[in-house]
């Protein structure tokens, strides 16, 4: 670990230089990078006792246009939330199938939403990574790549994002709001904060140095049938070899607003646009459900050792959504 | 029944109770003292291990400059200036543990995470960092290296030795004319993964020397292989060596012998002057302590039509470490679980530029009853046989292989009384039982693990404070040594448990067989047993010279001795240095010419997602033929570990090398999956509990590896019967029965 100076963050002020370090919060992620050395901040911007005004980074709250969740609010807390379970039961599901409890004790919203992939060549400084060190090129094509994206990767790098909380937070649409080092705020979607890797893997996402994340903002209103699944080799404490997150409703027999996010498919949790596009309004069945979520995949390639993605996640997909329509088979 | 009773008297007495660890609080309070938890008088130094970024090759540039200059750091050590050493695996016919472990031996690099550089700083945090400012160039041979054994067959020989076994080929009877001459046939290759020991304790050693004299507190399964080790790398006498290692966490075969860690940890507090500590990192474990190695299994085995087996072929291909031989024996159980007029096993390795290869949890038998065992019910299904009954038909009367007769033989025991317990009631059509998404399967199989029995000694001092203290250079590795030590000594010297103190791990103690192969329990707890017995006698001849003799038991309290209505001072009985009597167990005089095994009968149920292949264990049932049982408490939990292993052979454990850098690929416990508490059901133990006393004094098998043993095919064959799939390849990953899973 790089020797670093730690700076705790008391009020806005001590934002100011932030663009000079990294953010700590629960630091589940980020301390075992350092320790690796694959993330080597010269200072640390330990937020977890800043007081913002008008920015609480450590409640839920509810408001007009939804549900308020500050950055800090610990996974474990947000799955308990009783609004969460109540509202949007596929977040609180999301959640609990992620990481393990003592992980989910210290591991916060924000930084759910920021971890870095785990790639095992992105781990291991002796390997070829572009996203680690751009320009070196990528050991995991060729290499074992069964945790590997099908989707949105690029020549320079196929690693998935690994959260389980972000793909529920896709299917919800959620919003999440900033603060850049000199005060001025934005909001952006899940699509907007996230990049593709393309020909520069080692920026996982949109922000400036120095912009934190104060909150996601979970809309008021959604469609009340909702699940998370995820598929994985061990029943708990492991990464999701495919997840998927469905969001639907039914009206007159009809599919309406229905939205899909997957994870362990692609450099950030993947919408299947083109299928919600196709589903809407259509009568549910199980073979549009498997036929839709194929198409959808038409456009994956696969990397050897991740191939059987490819036809899982569709098989995924279809049942829940056949599951949550109560559509039965054939 | 009458085996029953027999257990139900024995349980009032010491041995055979359901004792809580001796030790259990010391542990769960934090007060065992682990290797890494041990503070030397002087400052401790801390070691951090460089290693080489490729291999195998040589080192072309190594440059610490910078690592030497930053804050903290104490010394560098690295092939410029270690201290002399025997050269690597030198002498040839020394055997693993006892070869030179030399490290930083001259510019070359064998394997990829070798060190090449050890960083020795005040503090963890100082040496780590100074470890990111080495910078070191490899040069890699020009013809490259072999990572994957597998794909160089045709560099593949026969091993010298194969661990546990006799011979690297068996050949019983005309294999071709048997298979030719069967009416049923079936043979498929596996593959079995590359697995890591993976214990919660990493590799450890904290050296600090003496003038000549090197103390060395480690993490070891085998104090003594640890002591050979050291004075043939360093090159000093065996006497100039002493081994604490009172706790080990956890083993697994890992710890066996030492590793690089301890040489380096040896060497650093040489050129530092002061004690060094090396904790290996969990990453460091995945290639700086050994793994078992990925294997491919050829089976074929042939039928009558009623179902009696005529011939099996078991061969199989795996690398070796280069410079370090041992070769696993997965054809071991093949060679006695089963008759056949014809069996035929071979063992080829293929010398690899790869890290150790070294013994894991049943060697042999974990990974040689996961093929076996699936091809055994792959042929009775063949048969149209029931499996149970297919086994059942296919006993055998001898071991198959060697001809000699059993010390006893229980596995249809196990298997008849598992059947009853679990309710097996025969197969189902796969993919025929059905739960809502769940498909349901049920499988079992047999287990057996070769009976061993090992030198050991121990020795038993009656101290004035009325207490006897077991010493012996024994480890507990977790297993429960403590307990079964202490209980049988009690049991031999007529005590309750609490009267005896056990002290273990040391050098300086009586040599014991150490921990490994399932052989500690019955083989220390052997001496042991003698030292007491040795010790009792002595002290009843001592009782009579001073007038206290006459039929019945001595009876010890902390300060007398009685006999009858008369007592003795137990002051004046064994003076101020009280008394001590040695014992030992010769393995030569229970050589009675027979084989010996302990065996077991696993039954799965396993539920399969429908739509995702997802592979999740419902049930999980043992029946165990481990001899007499020392102690039903730690046993069952020996016999639950075991299973839980057998679940994460079956459906998680993959190491991965990549084929094109030699690197290991799963390198933490988040990418090397091994079962957590979700993933292990109700597991059901149950114990015949017969005594064995072919095999040793106390009757006892081993058990240590029993449970592993059979857990990971009985799953297996509940997958193909959920799916319809047989599984080839191990662990078996959801991909491989996806393309076999109902439409959604």
């Amino acid at each position: 670990m790089k020797p670093f100076d730690y700076v705790r963050v008391g009020g806005a002020e001590d934002l100011a230089q932030a663009s000079a370090g990294r953010f700590l919060a629960g630091g589940t992620n980020l301390i075992d990078l350092m320790k690796h050395e694959i993330e080597t901040p010269d200072r640390l911007f330990d937020i977890t006792r800043a007081d913002l005004p008008t920015q609480d980074l450590a409640s839920v709250e509810p408001r007009e246009d939804g549900l308020r969740i500050g950055a800090l609010v610990t996974n474990a807390d947000l799955a308990a939330s009783e609004q969460v379970r109540r509202r949007y039961p596929v977040l609180a599901e999301a959640l609990l199938s992620g990481a393990s409890p003592q992980l989910r004790n210290k591991a916060t919203t924000g930084g759910n939403l920021l971890q870095r992939t785990r790639c095992p060549y992105f781990y291991d400084r002796a390997r070829a990574c572009n996203k680690r060190q751009p320009g070196t090129g990528c050991d995991a094509m060729g290499g074992f790549n069964r945790m590997h994206a099908v989707l949105g990767t690029s020549e320079a790098c196929i690693a998935a994002h690994p959260s389980d909380m972000a793909v529920a937070m896709a299917a919800l649409d959620v919003r999440v709001e900033t603060r850049k080092a000199d005060g001025t705020k934005r909001s952006l979607s899940l699509d907007e904060l996230y990049r593709l890797p393309g020909d520069a893997p080692e920026k996982d996402h949109v922000l400036d140095p120095g912009e934190l994340i104060t909150a996601v903002v979970l809309p008021a209103q959604v469609p009340s049938r909702q699940a998370y699944r995820k598929v994985r080799d061990r029943a708990s404490y492991a990464f999701a070899l495919v997840s998927a997150a469905v969001v639907v409703e039914l009206d007159a027999g009809r599919i309406r607003n229905p939205r899909i996010a997957l994870g362990g498919v692609a450099p950030r949790p993947w919408r299947a646009r083109r299928a919600e596009t196709r589903l809407e309004g259509q009568a549910p069945s199980r073979a549009l459900f498997l036929q839709t979520m194929t198409e959808e995949f038409e456009a994956a390639r696969g990397h050897g050792h991740n191939d059987f993605k490819i036809d899982l996640a569709p098989r995924l997909v279809a049942d829940m959504l056949g599951e949550l329509t109560e559509t039965t088979h054939d | 029944m009458t085996e029953m009773m027999s257990m139900e008297v024995q349980a009032e007495r010491p041995l055979g109770r359901a004792l809580d660890r001796v030790d259990g609080i010391a542990k769960v309070s934090g007060r065992a003292m682990y290797a890494a938890d041990y503070r030397p008088a002087s400052d401790l130094a801390e070691g951090f291990i460089v290693e080489a970024p490729a291999a195998p090759g040589r080192i072309r540039r190594l440059d610490v400059s910078r690592a030497e200059d930053a804050e903290g750091v104490i010394a560098v050590l690295t092939s410029a200036n270690v201290p002399e050493q025997r050269t690597y695996g030198a002498p040839e016919d020394a055997g693993r543990f006892t070869q030179s472990h030399a490290v930083l031996q001259g510019d070359r690099v064998r394997h990829v995470g070798q060190p090449v550089a050890l960083i020795v700083a005040r503090t963890l945090e100082q040496a780590r960092h100074a470890a990111s400012l080495v910078e070191v160039e490899i040069e890699v041979d020009a013809e490259g290296g072999i990572f994957d054994a597998l794909a160089h067959e045709d560099l593949a020989f026969a091993p010298d030795s194969l661990d546990g076994a006799d011979d690297a080929d068996t050949q019983k009877g005309d294999l071709a004319r048997e298979l030719a001459g069967s009416d049923h046939r079936v043979g498929a290759t596996y593959h079995t993964a590359m697995q890591h020991a993976a214990a919660m304790e990493p590799h450890v050693s904290v050296a600090e020397w003496d003038g000549d004299q090197l103390t060395v507190h480690m993490g070891i399964q085998i104090v003594a292989s640890a002591v050979k080790a050291f004075a043939t790398t360093l090159q000093i006498e065996p006497e100039q060596i002493r081994i604490v290692s009172p706790f080990t966490g956890g083993g697994f075969g890992s710890k066996l012998g030492i590793h690089s860690e301890a040489v380096l940890a040896a060497l650093a507090a040489r050129v530092c002057d002061r004690p060094v500590r090396v904790v290996q990192t969990r990453r460091s474990v995945f290639v700086n302590a050994p793994h078992r190695e990925r294997h491919r299994q050829e089976l074929e085995l042939g039928a009558t039509a009623d179902g009696t087996l005529t011939a099996i072929r078991h061969d199989n291909l795996a690398g070796m470490a280069r410079d370090y031989a041992f070769a696993e024996a997965p054809a071991s159980p093949t060679r006695a679980s089963y008759a056949a007029p014809a069996i035929h096993t071979s063992h080829r390795v293929v010398a690899a530029d790869i890290p150790t290869v070294d013994s894991m949890r049943a060697p042999g038998e974990a990974i040689g009853t996961l093929t076996l065992e699936t091809a055994i019910d792959e042929m009775a299904q063949a048969c149209g046989m029931d499996p149970l009954e297919f086994r059942l038909r296919n006993m055998p009367d001898v071991d198959p292989v060697s001809g000699a007769p059993f010390g006893d033989h229980r596995l249809e025991s196990c298997l008849r009384e598992g059947a009853q317990r679990f309710g097996w009631d025969g197969c189902v059509a796969p993919g025929s039982r059905r739960e809502g998404r769940l498909l349901i399967g049920r499988g079992l199989a047999a287990a057996i693990r070769p009976n061993m029995l090992v030198g050991a000694e121990a020795e038993i001092t009656l101290s004035p404070d009325g207490r006897f203290h077991v010493r012996t250079d024994m480890t507990d590795i977790g297993t429960g040594s403590y307990t079964i030590l202490t209980q049988i000594a009690a049991d031999t010297l007529g005590v309750e448990p609490g009267q005896v103190v056990t002290e273990l791990g040391d050098s300086a103690f009586p040599k014991s067989s150490g921990s490994g192969g399932s052989f500690g329990a019955a083989s220390t707890g052997s001496a042991v047993q003698d030292a007491a017995s040795n010790l009792l006698s002595a002290l009843r001849d001592r009782c009579a010279a001073l007038g206290l003799d006459g039929n019945g038991a001595l009876a010890f309290t902390l300060d007398s001795v009685r006999l009858g209505e008369r007592s003795l001072a137990l002051a004046d009985l064994v003076g101020p240095e009280g008394m001590t009597a040695s014992g030992s167990i010769d393995p030569d005089d229970f050589d009675t010419g027979q084989a010996g095994y302990s065996y077991g009968a696993q039954f799965a149920e396993v539920a399969v997602d429908a739509v995702t292949g997802e592979i999740r264990v419902r049930r999980l049932l043992g029946v165990f033929d481990a001899g007499r049982i020392l102690n039903p408490k730690t046993a069952r939990s020996q016999l639950l570990g075991g299973m839980i292993f057998g679940i994460g052979a079956a459906l998680m454990e993959e190491g991965v090398i990549d084929p094109r850098s030699g690197a290991v690929m799963a390198r933490d416990l988040a990418d090397y999956h091994i079962p957590v508490n979700r993933d292990v059901p109700a597991l059901e133990v149950h114990m015949l509990g017969a005594s064995s006393p072919f095999a040793n004094p106390l009757g006892a098998k081993g058990i240590g590896e029993l449970g592993i043993c059979g857990a990971g095919p009985a799953i297996a064959n509940a997958v193909h019967e959920a799916t319809g799939v047989r599984p080839r390849a191990f662990p078996i990953h959801l991909d491989h029965l996806l393309p076999n899973l109902p439409p959604v």
